[in-house]
Parts: C-alpha cells; sequence; structure tokens
C-alpha cells in the first residue's frame, strides 16, 4: 500500500471509528451496559453532545496551526472529516433539545429560540454549520469557488458562538466555558499572528 | 383617632392564627418535650447518625403530597450543593466522607432565647414529621421527596423573636476543609438565605433532618437543611449553623451572585421567566427519556396555603 491508499483505507477509518466513540457511549450509558446518564438524563445526553460539538470545533480549528507548525501537511487531509463530526454532534445536540427537551413542542421552541439569547446564538451557530456541512464535497466546493472559502471562513464564527452559547447558558460556574474560550482564543489568535508576519 | 396597641402585650406573645390552628400539635409538641425533659441521656438515640440509619417516631403530615416520590438514588445523586461542586453528581461524589457530627448551631439577633446549641438539643423540642413534598429548582427540573423534618414555625416560636425579628436569616456551614466546594469563590461563602418571619411560621415550612425516614444524607445536607416547598430549591439552604433574626432583608447567596436573576423572594412562578430561561414548564425527574415536560403550578401546586402571604406584592419586581 503507498501512502495514499494508507490514509484512505486505515487512517481515515480509524479516525472515523474515533470520531464516534463519544456517541457510542451515550447510547451504551443509556442502555447500562458501559455506565450510566444521570438522574436527568435528557439534560446528561444533550450536555454530553454539545461538550462534544464544541470539542470537534476545537479539534477542527486546531488543524492549520497543527499543520504549520509541525510542517505535517497530511492533518489538512482530516479537517473536512473533523468539520463534518462538527455539525453531527452539534446536529445531535440540537435534535437532543428539539425532541427529548422541548418535545417538538413547536410555540416553546420557538419562543425559546426567539426570546432566549443564548438559544438563539446556537441557532446561529447550527444553521452556520448546516449551510457549511452541505457545502462540504469537493464537487460543490470547486463550482462555489471564492464563495466557498468566505461561507468556510464561518467556522471561525461557529467557535465564537459556540462558546458563547455555552458560556451564556451556564449558572454561575463559569471555568468550563472560560477553558474553551482561552483555547478558541489562541487558535484565532495563533491566524491573526500568523496573517500579521506574513505581511511585515 | 389612631388605636395603638396596648404596650404591656409584647408581639412575640401573641398568637399568631397559625400557632392557634395547629395548638394540638403545639400541645403534642410540648409533652414530647417535657417527656424528653425527663428521658435525659436516653435521647441522644434520639437521631441516630450513622449512614441511612432509621429516624424513630416519625409521625404523618396532612401536608404531605400524594404524588409518587422519587427514588433515594435521584434524590441523593442528582442535586446542587455548591459546597461540593458545582456538577449535578458532585454532592454525591464529593460528601461521602462529610463529618456531620458533631454538630452545633447558633441562634442569635431579636429573640428571648439565644445561644449555641448542639443538634441534639436543637431538634429535641420538636415532633419529627414526614412531609412529602415537591420540590422545584430554578433550572426548571422538578423532584418529589419524602422529608422528615420538623416543623420551622416551632422551631421559631420557640426562640421567641422580639417585634424586632422580622426576617430569619440562614448560614451554611463554612469550612473549606470539609467542604472542598469552598475552595473556589463560585459563591461568596457562606451560603446566605433567608425568609420574612410570616414565611418561617408558614406551617409548610420546615427544617428537615432526613430523607425517606432515615437520617439526611451528607450530599441533601446533612444535618438540617430547610425546605420551603413553595420557593425554588435553592432557598433550601443546607448544612444550617446558624439561623438569626433580624429586622432588616438578609442578604442571600445567590440574589448576591446575580442580582438580576435571582431575588430574595424566589416563589416558583411560572409567569416571571428567569432571563435566561422559561420558567413555564418543568421537567419531572424520573419520568424516563421520553417524558414530556410539565407545566409548572403557581407556588410550586400551593397556592392555596401560601398565596396570602403575598397579597399587595408585586410578585413581578419581587421575584
Amino acid at each position: 500500500m503507498n501512502t495514499l491508499q494508507q490514509l484512505r483505507f486505515v487512517w481515515k477509518p480509524a479516525v472515523f471509528l474515533l470520531c464516534l466513540v463519544p456517541a457510542a457511549l451515550v447510547v451504551t450509558d443509556a442502555l447500562e451496559i458501559t455506565g450510566r446518564l444521570s438522574a436527568n438524563p435528557v439534560e446528561d445526553i444533550l450536555d454530553r453532545f454539545g461538550n462534544w460539538g464544541l470539542r470537534f470545533i476545537m479539534l477542527t480549528l486546531a488543524v492549520t496551526p497543527a499543520r504549520r507548525i509541525t510542517g505535517w501537511n497530511w492533518l489538512i487531509r482530516f479537517r473536512r472529516m473533523l468539520g463534518l463530526f462538527t455539525f453531527f454532534y452539534i446536529l445531535m445536540h440540537f435534535s437532543t433539545w428539539l425532541i427529548l427537551d422541548q418535545g417538538v413542542l413547536l410555540s416553546a421552541v420557538l419562543e425559546d429560540i426567539v426570546e432566549r439569547p443564548f438559544i438563539t446564538l446556537g441557532m446561529l451557530g447550527f444553521l452556520l454549520l448546516t449551510a457549511m456541512a452541505a457545502t462540504s464535497t469537493a464537487g460543490i466546493r470547486r463550482r462555489m469557488g471564492r464563495r466557498w472559502d468566505r461561507l468556510h471562513y464561518g467556522a471561525y464564527a461557529v467557535g465564537v458562538l459556540g462558546v458563547w452559547h455555552y458560556w451564556w447558558q451556564v449558572k454561575q460556574d463559569i471555568r468550563e466555558p472560560v477553558i474553551y474560550a482561552i483555547v478558541l482564543a489562541l487558535l484565532l489568535g495563533y491566524r491573526l499572528w500568523h496573517t500579521w508576519q506574513r505581511r511585515r | 383617632m389612631l388605636i395603638k396597641k396596648p404596650a404591656d402585650i409584647r408581639p412575640s406573645e401573641i398568637t399568631s392564627k397559625d400557632n392557634y390552628l395547629n395548638r394540638r400539635a403545639f400541645i403534642r409538641a410540648g409533652s414530647i418535650a417535657g417527656a424528653s425533659a425527663l428521658a435525659g441521656p436516653a435521647m441522644a438515640a434520639l437521631v441516630p447518625d450513622a449512614p441511612r440509619a432509621k429516624l424513630p417516631d416519625v409521625g404523618r403530615s396532612r401536608f404531605s403530597t400524594v404524588e409518587t416520590p422519587n427514588s433515594y438514588e435521584d434524590i441523593t445523586t442528582y442535586n446542587n450543593f455548591y459546597e461540593f461542586g458545582t456538577g449535578k453528581e458532585d454532592p454525591y461524589r464529593n460528601a461521602q466522607d462529610f463529618e456531620a457530627r458533631p454538630w452545633k448551631i447558633t441562634v442569635d439577633g431579636h429573640a428571648e432565647k439565644t445561644g449555641t446549641f448542639d443538634f441534639e438539643d436543637f431538634i429535641k423540642p420538636f415532633d419529627l414529621e414526614e412531609r412529602i413534598y415537591r420540590m422545584r429548582c430554578v433550572e426548571a427540573w422538578s423532584m418529589v421527596i419524602p422529608w422528615v423534618g420538623i416543623s420551622l414555625a416551632d422551631v421559631v416560636k420557640h426562640f421567641q423573636p422580639t417585634s424586632k425579628a422580622k426576617f430569619v436569616a440562614f448560614e451554611t456551614l463554612h469550612d473549606p476543609v470539609r467542604m472542598p466546594g469552598q475552595g473556589r469563590r463560585v459563591l461568596d461563602w457562606p451560603y446566605r438565605e433567608g425568609l420574612t418571619i410570616a414565611e418561617a411560621t408558614h406551617p409548610l415550612s420546615i427544617l428537615a433532618i432526613g430523607v425517606y425516614g432515615e437520617v439526611m444524607p451528607n450530599q441533601n445536607g446533612a444535618p438540617i437543611r430547610l425546605v420551603v416547598p413553595w420557593k425554588y430549591g435553592f432557598k433550601g439552604i443546607k448544612s444550617i449553623v446558624r439561623m438569626r433574626f433580624v429586622e432588616k432583608m438578609p442578604k442571600t447567596s445567590w440574589n448576591m451572585a446575580a442580582p438580576h436573576e435571582y431575588g430574595f423572594y424566589a416563589n416558583v412562578n411560572p409567569g416571571v421567566d428567569h432571563p435566561r430561561w422559561s420558567q413555564a414548564r418543568e421537567r419531572r425527574i424520573g419520568s424516563g427519556l421520553f417524558a414530556q415536560k410539565q407545566p409548572t403550578l403557581m407556588f410550586n401546586g400551593y397556592a392555596e396555603q401560601v398565596a396570602q402571604l403575598y397579597d399587595g406584592l408585586d410578585l413581578r419586581k419581587n421575584y
């Protein structure tokens, strides 16, 4: 097998399966095989998917800085997969909220989206992610040209909206959202620094 | 013409309506207190302190709901007690080694009887009752909990507050070694709560010392905590070490932390949303993964008993 084949038939499937582990654990914990869910299972599932969504945004945004720092250019080949897993976990987070938490009660859902700023932010991030996921194939990318790049810079906005959404939702202990905010600031700050270096 | 009350009767001597209506319970409490004075050292066994020890002589109450209580596991593994961490399962994980005995409670402020009392002596004069109450958290989830407790009205009357006592202020133990969550300033420790005298002497208010007929688990506020079922759960201050009769509205922890989100009254009210989430519905813990939320009731379903306490008060402003 050459390197490209190795990547395609070994490393990509392996990373793919690894990315599915947090979702699988939600299912096996719910069935009490690997662990258990809390006494408030809906909240537990909602939090886990939301948290993994945030972690995958950070991982996706870490690809470019990591590639530049290490010189491992093959990392770029995992970026789309990580981005799509971000979408997957946020989609699960959104579906848990819509179906299990709100019971698809449309009046309550609309009221929440309009009246709760942290939910408005989350919805904006989710819509942006959906647009990016829908345009993620190579063919669409080619056809969109420059517009594709502009749309996919939205990944930065998704990071900001995601952390903001989380920060606004916690009651008092902001330790975890602060950690995400610091990681995001480093990832976006690196890009600013890099651009500034090149202009000099 | 201005008619003044005769000055020779102290307000603390006037029997309140609640007290009058509860005179049977009072007579019973009195006779037990008398008997306990005779029994002396034997009463040390009144409240066993071993984990999950059964509490003796627990009476039933007409104030109990007929709703099915949550499981012991739900009640003891999912709650807020920031002194042991901010996660819902942190209290269960981090409070296991907490030593809730010996325990002292200080009563001070505007009252005839004040002092520092051993927990056993503090509760000795009062009847133990099971009170199965709904508990509505400000985070929009709820449980039904079979508390065992003593009437807070009886406790207040026992210490004979003077006319200056308009509020009762409570404090939790402040000991970062025993309560690891206090190592971080998530809240301004010690945790503080308070009630108006009228709320504290309402027959529904209790000081709970147990759950499911057993001693209070550490994670739920051992050895003694407040339960006010028509208010959001955070009013139910845990592991109480101080009870103070004061003239002015006392500072309360969540109000100090976020005054626009948590008021002093904190009455359950589906019509007044938390600034960041709706209070119209609640998730009943234990109802299963696919259960719908249920509508939240005014005063958590205790409106008939407590609404008159707030006549003339704008509940939108006094949230």
